[in-house]
C-alpha cells in the first residue's frame, strides 16, 4: 500500500499523482509493490538477484515504463539490478527516480545498477530523479551507475536531475556508442548543507560518426562538495561535446576534471568547464526590474538548473 | 512643466590604480517629465555612469538625486526601480535557462502589456523568441532588442537608454525610432537616451553634451547639428570625433 509520504515522493521523481499508464514497477523498501505489464513491455523479476528485466519489443512506439522506487524505511541499504533491453527501432521514454524519506537516525542507501541494451535504430529517452527528504539525522544516499550501449543508428538521450535532500551521491555513467549512434546527457544536480556529489560520465565514441553531447550544470551551495570527471574517448571519426556548469556559493568546493582522449585523427572532442559565481550583471538586470537581490538569486539558479 | 528626476552637484569618484579617479563633476541636471533627452559625449566622458548613477548601479560620491521631488540617493537598484526608473544596458546580459517571456513577465510585471507586442516593437517575430533561453544563441543585435523591450514594457517615470543603437541593423534601426517616438506618444515617461548617432538626437527636447565628466553643454538637438555639420564642413576624413576625446583626437577646424 501506497502510504501519503509515498505518494508525495512518487509526485517529486516521477510526476506521478496515482499509478502510473502503462507499463510500470513501484519498488518501495527492498520490494516491488505493483507492477503492470502491456503487450509490448514486459517486466521480469530477476532469479538470480534483486532486480528486473524490462523487456520492450522491437518497434514499439510511444510508450513509457516508470519504475519509481521509494525508500522509508531507516538503516535500509538497497541493492537494485536493473536491465533493460530496448527492441529494435522502438521509440520509448523510461522514468525512473528514487525518492528517499528518512526521518531516522540511521541511514537510508540505494544503489541502484541500470544496464541498457539501446538495439539499431532505438530512441530510448530516460529521466531519472533524485530527490530525499524527512528530517531525521540519518544520511540519504544514491549511488546509481548507469551502463548503456547504443547499436548502429541508436539514440539514448539522458536526463539526471538531482533535485535536493542527498546527502551523499556518486553517480557513475558508462555508454559505448556504435555506429551512427547518438548519446545526449542533460544533468542537474543541486547540493547544499554539507552534501556531496560525485558524477563520472564515461563515453566511448566507438562507430564511425557516432556523437555525444554532454550537459552538465550544477549549483554548490552552503559547505557542499561536488566532483564532475566526465570523459569522452574517440575510437573513431566522431563528435563529442561535454558542457560542465558550475554556480559556485558561499563555502563550497567544486572540482571540474574534464578529459578527452582521440585514438582517431577524425574525432572531434571539445570539453568546456566553468565554475564561477552568479555573474554580477544577471543579478543587476534583475534588480533594474524591481526584484531584490534575493529573489534575482532564486530566479537566476530556477533558471540555471530548470 | 512638472521636473520627474533632479541632480544637485552629484560627483563620482572610484578608486583606480592610480588613486582616485573622478568620473562625474558637480553634476547639475533636470529632467521634466515627457520629454526625451539625449546625452552625448565623448568615449569615457561619464555618460554611462550618469545613467547607472541614476539607476543605483553606481553609488554617487556626493550630492544629492531627487525623484519627484524625494531624496534617492540612498536608495537601492530594486527600490529604484519599485519608484519608475528602468535602464536597458549598453551590453546585456546573457542567462542560461531564462527564457525571453520569462524576462519580459518579470519586466512587466502587474502591467497588461502583451509580450507579443513589446517583441514587435522592437521587430522580433514572438513565436520565433517568446521560448528561447537568452544565452549565447542570441546574436548582440536580437540580445539588444529584447533588452530594448524589456524597458518597453514597464510602466515608467524614467527609462535610461545606453546605446540603445549599438548592434542593431539599420532596418530595425527605423524601428527603434519609431519606437521611442510611439513610447513618447503613448506614456508620460521621460526618456533618456545615450548616443551618438544623428537620428536619435534628432528625437531629443535637449541634448545634454557631457565631457571629461562635466555637462558642457545643454542644447536643442538642431542647435547641436547645426554647430557639428559647422565643423563638418570643414573636415576631410568626416569622422566624427570631438575635441576634447579620451583619446586626444583633436581636430582644430
Amino acid at each position: 500500500m501506497l502510504t501519503a509520504i509515498d505518494k508525495d515522493l512518487l509526485e517529486k521523481i516521477a510526476d506521478l499523482h496515482e499509478v502510473p499508464h502503462g507499463a510500470y514497477n513501484i519498488r518501495k523498501d527492498g520490494k516491488g509493490i505493483s507492477r503492470n505489464t502491456t503487450a509490448n513491455i514486459d517486466i521480469i523479476t530477476k532469479q538470480d538477484k534483486p532486480g528486473i528485466d524490462i523487456i520492450i519489443k522491437p518497434g514499439t512506439k510511444g510508450e513509457s515504463v516508470h519504475i519509481p522506487v521509494i525508500l522509508s524505511k531507516e538503516g535500509l541499504c538497497d541493492v537494485v539490478y536493473n536491465t533493460f533491453e530496448i527492441g529494435e527501432d522502438s521509440d520509448v521514454v523510461i522514468v525512473a527516480g528514487c525518492g528517499i524519506h528518512n526521518s531516522g537516525s540511521a541511514d537510508e542507501q540505494h544503489d541502484g545498477i541500470h544496464e541498457f541494451f539501446v538495439r539499431k535504430g532505438a530512441h530510448m529517452k530516460y529521466v531519472e530523479k533524485h530527490y530525499g527528504e524527512g528530517d531525521g539525522t540519518g544520511q540519504r544516499i544514491l549511488n546509481p551507475k548507469t551502463i548503456i550501449e547504443v547499436e548502429e543508428g541508436g539514440v539514448a538521450e539522458l536526463e539526471m536531475i538531482q533535485i535536493k535532500g542527498v546527502d551523499q551521491t556518486v553517480r557513475d555513467t558508462d555508454v559505448i556508442l556504435h555506429k551512427n549512434a547518438r548519446l545526449i546527457v542533460s544533468e542537474r544536480l543541486h547540493t547544499y548543507l554539507d552534501q556531496n556529489a560525485e558524477s563520472n560520465i564515461n563515453v566511448k565514441l566507438m562507430g564511425e560518426d557516432s556523437s555525444a553531447q554532454v550537459i552538465s550544470r550544477s549549483v554548490a551551495q552552503d559547505d557542499s562538495k561536488q566532483v564532475f570527471h566526465m570523459n569522452l574517448l574517440g575510437y573513431n571519426k566522431c563528435a563529442g561535446h561535454i558542457q560542465c556548469d558550475s554556480i559556485i556559493m558561499d563555502n563550497a568546493k567544486v572540482s571540474s576534471i574534464p578529459e578527452i582522449s582521440a585514438f582517431d585523427s577524425e574525432a572531434q572532442l571539445i570539453h568546456e568547464a566553468a565554475i564561477g559565481k552568479i555573474a554580477s550583471d544577471q543579478l543587476i538586470k534583475l534588480m533594474t526590474l524591481g526584484l531584490s537581490e534575493k529573489e534575482a538569486e532564486a530566479i537566476i539558479l530556477k533558471g540555471f538548473l530548470g | 512643466m512638472i521636473n520627474v528626476l533632479k541632480m544637485n552637484n552629484v560627483n563620482v569618484t572610484l578608486n583606480g590604480n592610480d588613486g582616485k579617479i573622478e568620473i562625474l563633476k558637480n553634476i547639475d541636471l533636470t529632467f521634466e517629465e515627457n520629454k526625451i533627452y539625449v546625452i552625448t559625449g565623448p568615449n569615457g566622458s561619464g555618460k554611462s555612469t550618469l545613467a547607472k548613477a541614476i539607476m543605483g548601479i553606481t553609488p554617487i560620491s556626493s550630492g544629492q538625486i531627487l525623484l519627484d521631488g524625494n531624496d534617492i540617493s540612498d536608495k537601492s537598484i530594486t527600490e529604484r526601480a519599485k519608484l519608475g526608473i528602468g535602464y536597458a544596458f549598453q551590453t546585456p546580459a546573457r542567462f542560461k535557462g531564462l527564457k525571453v517571456k520569462e524576462m519580459l513577465d518579470l519586466a512587466k510585471g502587474r502591467n497588461d502589456t502583451e509580450s507579443c507586442q513589446l517583441l514587435y516593437d522592437v521587430g522580433l517575430c514572438s513565436q520565433d523568441y517568446l521560448d528561447r533561453d537568452i544565452d549565447s544563441t542570441f546574436s548582440g543585435g536580437e540580445l539588444k532588442r529584447i533588452e530594448i523591450a524589456s524597458i518597453l514594457g514597464r510602466d515608467l517615470k524614467m527609462a535610461l537608454f545606453d546605446e540603445p543603437e549599438a548592434g542593431i541593423d539599420l532596418w530595425s534601426f527605423q524601428r527603434l525610432i519609431e519606437t521611442f517616438e510611439k513610447m513618447h506618444q503613448r506614456y508620460k515617461t521621460t526618456i533618456v537616451i545615450i548616443s551618438h548617432q544623428e537620428r536619435i538626437l534628432r528625437l531629443a527636447d535637449e541634448v545634454i553634451l557631457l565631457n571629461d565628466g562635466t555637462v558642457s553643454e545643454i542644447t536643442s538637438h538642431e542647435k547641436f547639428l547645426e554647430k557639428i555639420s559647422r565643423l563638418n564642413s570643414g573636415c576631410d576624413c568626416k569622422n566624427d570625433c570631438i575635441k576634447g576625446g579620451a583619446f586626444n583626437a583633436d581636430c582644430d577646424r
